[in-house]
């Protein structure tokens, strides 16, 4: 079942085309990875699901219902939440009140206290943070910040979840851990959509992979068939003469 | 669960001690000399202009440099409506006007970030300034306006009141969601947004109730001025003299810009008496200490002290 489906989006930046007609689709319960050259255009195509920014054409779809258009605290009410490529966290506020914030303003029908303070709770033990709650947030590592902007956005109770480079700057240990993370947010039934670099970490969670290119999608499909597609390789090792 | 139970015990002190503090203001008139009241009047005026600045500025990071609109759009209320209307309704409609320039304000310029909302605020009192001048001289004919007396102890009352219910809707504000969305937007605005906090509509909301209690403020300190004008009710003044008091006090804690705002408006009243033709230089000379050396305000200060002890233990660098 389609979960999220873009129809010809497209996005300028003055004359530029950081998105030029880019169709996708995500089905529920997938883990799908959104790959490409720096300055291609992944997390322009983020934003605009998650209504940072609004499109100039194009619609985009969540569960049938168009969220294009709507406001970014509505999208996330919605249903879609995301975590940001370089982390925004509230570094003042403890580690439970970030986590609170979402429970108390992210879900969609709203929670009494009692309620978002235990789904904070649960969030918060989810990803292993339950420990560090009383931290300013600002004082965790990154990697550990990270994992906070997770539980932050899992507390708005999502159906999809966007996942900015949640690899990036990480050590190897920690990149290990952080993708039995995304696994176990997927067991929870939960889609994911995730744009990352690393190359091996991708290609091994992720049922499906779209390549983008200077805005243009050049490639969809599985692991196997990205890493043997032709236009993929050219693009990301330079074409051979 | 030791820590829970001592922070109850010591909030418990702080409330009785509030109430105690507010027992003696109330029953001030009756025994004080009447400069006394006049000077504590003026001490609250500052108090409620501070506080309810910094329930919206404080949180957020947004310096609003409105406080002389909201604050004038009190009195002129009190001055137009302040014959034919008896002083509590006055004293509401003056914080309702404010009230809604402020959403309307708020609507229309929230979306401006760090300098430029500033810099638009500023503009504001500028522009209602000499828009009312302009209509004062050229529809009504004059430039001032006359202002009804009322008794000195029923302003102080007032401004008590006024203090009273302010205090209490602070508290409960950076208690609430509401709190927890304010600081949310001053950490990191886009970060709230996407986690379902609709900023828009908590900025305007908390910068129109910050308004209201300015309002209601210019409402009934117009009376004891007798005679207004465009250039003394919308003073730039009563813009900056919140925001200075706040930093001079602190932020971080409700009773920061309270003690502020309190020993601000003393030290400005005793050197303005002592020292006539120096008073400004002294007045500006703290000014400078206090942004240099105090960057927490006064209450940092003190937590800073009481926490030395603590903070050696645990030295973390």
């Amino acid at each position: 079942m389609r979960i999220l489906e873009g129809k010809g989006v497209t996005k300028y930046f003055g004359g530029l085309a950081a998105i030029s007609n880019v169709d996708f689709e995500v089905d529920r319960g997938e883990i799908v990875g959104l790959i490409g050259p720096n300055g291609a255009g992944k997390t322009t195509l983020f934003n605009l699901i998650s209504a940072a920014l609004s499109l100039n054409s194009g619609e985009i779809r969540f569960k049938g219902e168009k969220i294009s258009g709507l406001k970014p605290h509505q999208v996330c009410r919605a249903g879609v939440a995301r975590t940001f490529q370089s982390v925004k966290i509230f570094g003042n506020i403890p580690v439970f009140g970030n986590v609170l914030l979402g429970a108390l303003f992210g879900t969609s029908t709203g929670m009494s206290s009692p309620d978002a303070t235990r789904e904070a709770m649960e969030s918060l033990e989810f990803v292993g943070l339950s420990a560090a709650r009383a931290t300013p947030a600002k004082d965790l590592t990154l990697a550990n910040q990270k994992r906070l902007e997770v539980a932050r956005a899992l507390a708005t109770k999502p159906e999809l979840l966007l996942l900015d480079e949640l690899i990036a700057g990480l050590n190897p240990a920690e990149t290990t851990e952080a993708m039995e993370l995304v696994t176990k947010i997927r067991d929870k039934g939960i889609t994911i959509f995730m744009i990352e670099h690393v190359m091996k970490a991708i290609m091994s969670i992720c049922d499906r992979i779209i390549v983008l290119h200077h805005g243009e999608k050049i490639a969809e499909g599985t692991p196997q068939e990205i890493t043997s597609n032709q236009t993929v390789i050219e693009v990301y090792l330079g074409k051979s003469s | 669960m030791d820590i829970s139970t001592l922070t109850s015990k010591r909030s418990l002190i702080s409330e009785s001690i509030i109430l105690i503090i507010f027992i003696l203001l109330a029953i001030l008139p009756l025994y004080a000399p009447r400069y006394t009241v006049i000077l504590l009047t003026s001490i609250f005026m500052y108090v409620v202009l501070t506080v309810s600045w910094v329930i919206f500025s404080g949180p957020t990071g947004y310096i609003s440099l409105a406080p002389a609109a909201f604050f004038g759009v009190g009195i002129y209320t009190s001055a137009i409506l302040g014959k034919i209307l008896p002083l509590p309704i006055v004293i509401c409609f003056g914080a309702l006007a404010s009230f809604c320039l402020a959403l309307l304000v708020g609507a229309l310029t929230l979306r401006l970030r760090g300098i430029y909302f500033a810099i638009f605020t500023f503009g504001l009192v500028e522009f209602i300034r000499h828009l009312l001048l302009f209509l004062e001289l050229t529809v009504t004919g004059r430039r001032g306006r006359l202002v009804i007396l009322v008794d000195q102890t029923i302003v102080y009352y007032v401004m008590l009141a006024i203090f009273a219910i302010l205090l209490l809707t602070s508290y409960f504000i950076r208690r609430s969601k509401l709190g927890l969305a304010l600081q949310s937007i001053g950490q990191n605005e886009d970060a709230a947004a996407h986690t379902g906090v609709n900023v828009t509509m908590v900025k305007v909301i908390t910068f129109a109730i910050s308004a209201f209690f300015m309002g209601a403020t210019g409402a009934i300190m117009a009376t004891r001025w007798t005679y207004i004008d465009p250039y003394t009710a919308f003073n730039p003044l009563y813009s900056f003299m919140p925001v200075l008091m706040a930093i001079f006090g602190g932020m971080g804690q409700l009773f920061g810009p309270v003690i502020g705002a309190a020993i601000f408006t003393y030290l400005e009243e005793v050197l303005l008496t002592r020292f006539p033709y120096y008073y400004m230089l002294i007045f500006g000379i703290i000014l400078v200490v206090a942004i240099l050396y105090l960057p927490g305000g006064l209450v940092g200060l003190a937590q800073k002290w009481r926490k030395g002890d603590l903070a050696e233990q645990h030295a973390n660098p």
